[in-house]
């Protein structure tokens, strides 16, 4: 995944690139703009610049199927209908119980989930998807220790099966045992400093 | 039966009701006397100069004249539609999507009406053109000033709900469908009300004016079902192409939710 002078909503323009597989953890303040710099990517918010995964350019494709292509997973999670289930087709049940949930999951009422299980549910939600890429916003912010591990172990399972570039949002130490990551901090909507294994 | 004239004493004395009415808010503190003045007011000035207008109007039926007056009653109309939203487009948008959705469905109807239902001759005779357009702009109004309400608010609302399903995949027409429908929906409520209860609970203000006038019952049922199942027309259609412009609106060319194209609520 490849970034060309992007420029988030609030922010400076910013060029670098994730190879496959590989983790970016995006780390800075509180409103240093990780969280933009993630929905710029994922073409939420009026933005400049080129983003380019597996050799496709963003601005050639139509921006839902791009979106469905890079898998963004917002730091709070948000349910349009009543039952999970419904949300879509087709939910991977291995997935599901990985994140230590049964079928059953599938008939429980939204509003009835705590947020730990609304988070995990919705990176199932994300992966039935199948993106090529993955955008994580603090995505065990709200998670045991065993449940952060669990999830922390899926993305990266995930990233080996597809070769899938991850931007990682983390206020924390980087989690994972990505064997290849890098670090970007930002500071005010700017590149403070960029530390990676592969460049 | 001939129309028994009013006076101006006849007026005056309908009008101490009122002046009661506003005596006893000052009474009892609800604060809602100087409104009630006010629009009592304004309402018998603007009928009043409605009444001069159209005897101008009915006595040489002069189609630039009738043009100006149809275009003043849709700004006003457009100016109302806009008024009455809480979040409002910004720019030229707040004011043009109700007034041309408005203008698309009245002035349509209004004009098929005139021509293929009643077969009026010339077809914009100001006696049926103008009360005809009143009262569909009137009720399309109230239909598509709900209806946009309704899908800026609940887009603003849900903001978390829609961006999420465009984070999935979902194109914006998915990603706004329950809105849209619940908008469409809601502004088609008041007219279905008023289908359902007309006639039982409540005698509809142009029949009762018909009968007033000395027209055979009969004939001013025919004439009110007709407006009826008109405004139906009209505010369904101005609601859906309020609604539809509307929400296409509220995303851009990369189907991002641009809820900056919306103004903040007002107090």
């Amino acid at each position: 995944m490849k970034l060309e002078r992007l420029r988030p909503l609030l922010g400076e323009p910013l060029s670098f690139e994730v190879p496959p597989a590989c983790t970016c953890f995006v780390r800075g303040p509180s409103g240093a703009g990780k969280s933009l710099l993630l929905r710029a990517v994922a073409d939420l918010d009026p933005n400049e610049g080129e983003v380019w995964l597996d050799g496709l350019r963003r601005s050639g494709m139509p921006a839902h199927r791009w979106r469905r292509m890079v898998g963004y997973l917002p730091a709070e999670s948000y349910w349009w209908e009543d039952r999970v289930g419904d949300h879509q087709a087709h939910w991977p049940l291995s997935l599901l119980e990985r994140l230590g949930f049964g079928a059953e999951v599938l008939d429980w009422r939204v509003s009835r989930l705590s947020t730990g299980e609304r988070q995990r549910l919705a990176l199932a939600r994300l992966l039935a998807n199948r993106p090529a890429a993955l955008l994580l916003d603090e995505p065990v912010a709200n998670l045991d220790s065993v449940n952060a591990d669990r999830v922390a172990a899926i993305v990266h399972a995930y990233q080996q099966e597809h070769g899938a570039p991850t931007l990682w949002v983390s206020h924390g130490e980087g989690r994972g045992n990505a064997s290849c990551r890098g670090t970007l901090w930002l500071q005010a909507g700017r590149a403070a400093k960029l530390e990676t294994a592969w460049s | 039966m001939e129309l028994i004239p009013l006076s101006p004493w006849d007026l005056a004395l309908a009008a101490t009701l009122v002046g009661l009415l506003a005596a006893l808010s000052w009474l009892l503190h609800l604060g809602i006397g100087r409104r009630l003045l006010i629009a009592a007011a304004r309402s018998g000035v603007q009928l009043t100069l409605l009444g001069l207008v159209l005897r101008v109007l009915f006595a040489q039926t002069s189609p630039p004249l009738l043009g100006l007056m149809a275009l003043v009653m849709l700004a006003v109309a457009g100016y109302e539609v806009m008024a009455r939203q809480q979040r409002r487009f910004r720019g030229l948008w707040g004011y043009g999507l109700g007034t041309i959705s408005m203008f698309l469905s009245s002035f349509t109807i209004t004009f098929l009406a005139l021509t293929l239902v009643i077969q009026v001759h010339p077809w914009y005779r100001p006696q049926y053109l103008i009360p005809l357009l009143g009262m569909l702009l009137g009720n399309t109004m109230s239909g598509i000033a709900i209806a946009l309400d309704n899908l800026t608010r609940t887009a603003w609302d849900q903001r978390g709900r829609i961006e999420a399903r465009l984070v999935l995949g979902h194109s914006w027409q998915e990603a706004i469908s329950e809105i849209r429908r619940d908008a469409l929906r809601s502004g088609l409520i008041p007219i279905i009300n008023a289908m359902t209860t007309a006639g039982i609970v409540s005698l509809p203000g142009m029949m009762t004016g018909q009968i007033l006038a000395g027209s055979p019952p009969m004939e001013a049922a025919k004439y009110q079902l007709m407006i009826l199942l008109l405004i139906a027309g009209g505010s369904g259609l101005g609601s859906l192409a309020a609604v539809w412009g509307g929400s296409r609106r509220l995303f851009d060319e990369r189907e991002r939710l641009r809820l900056d194209r919306v103004t903040p609520k007002r107090s």
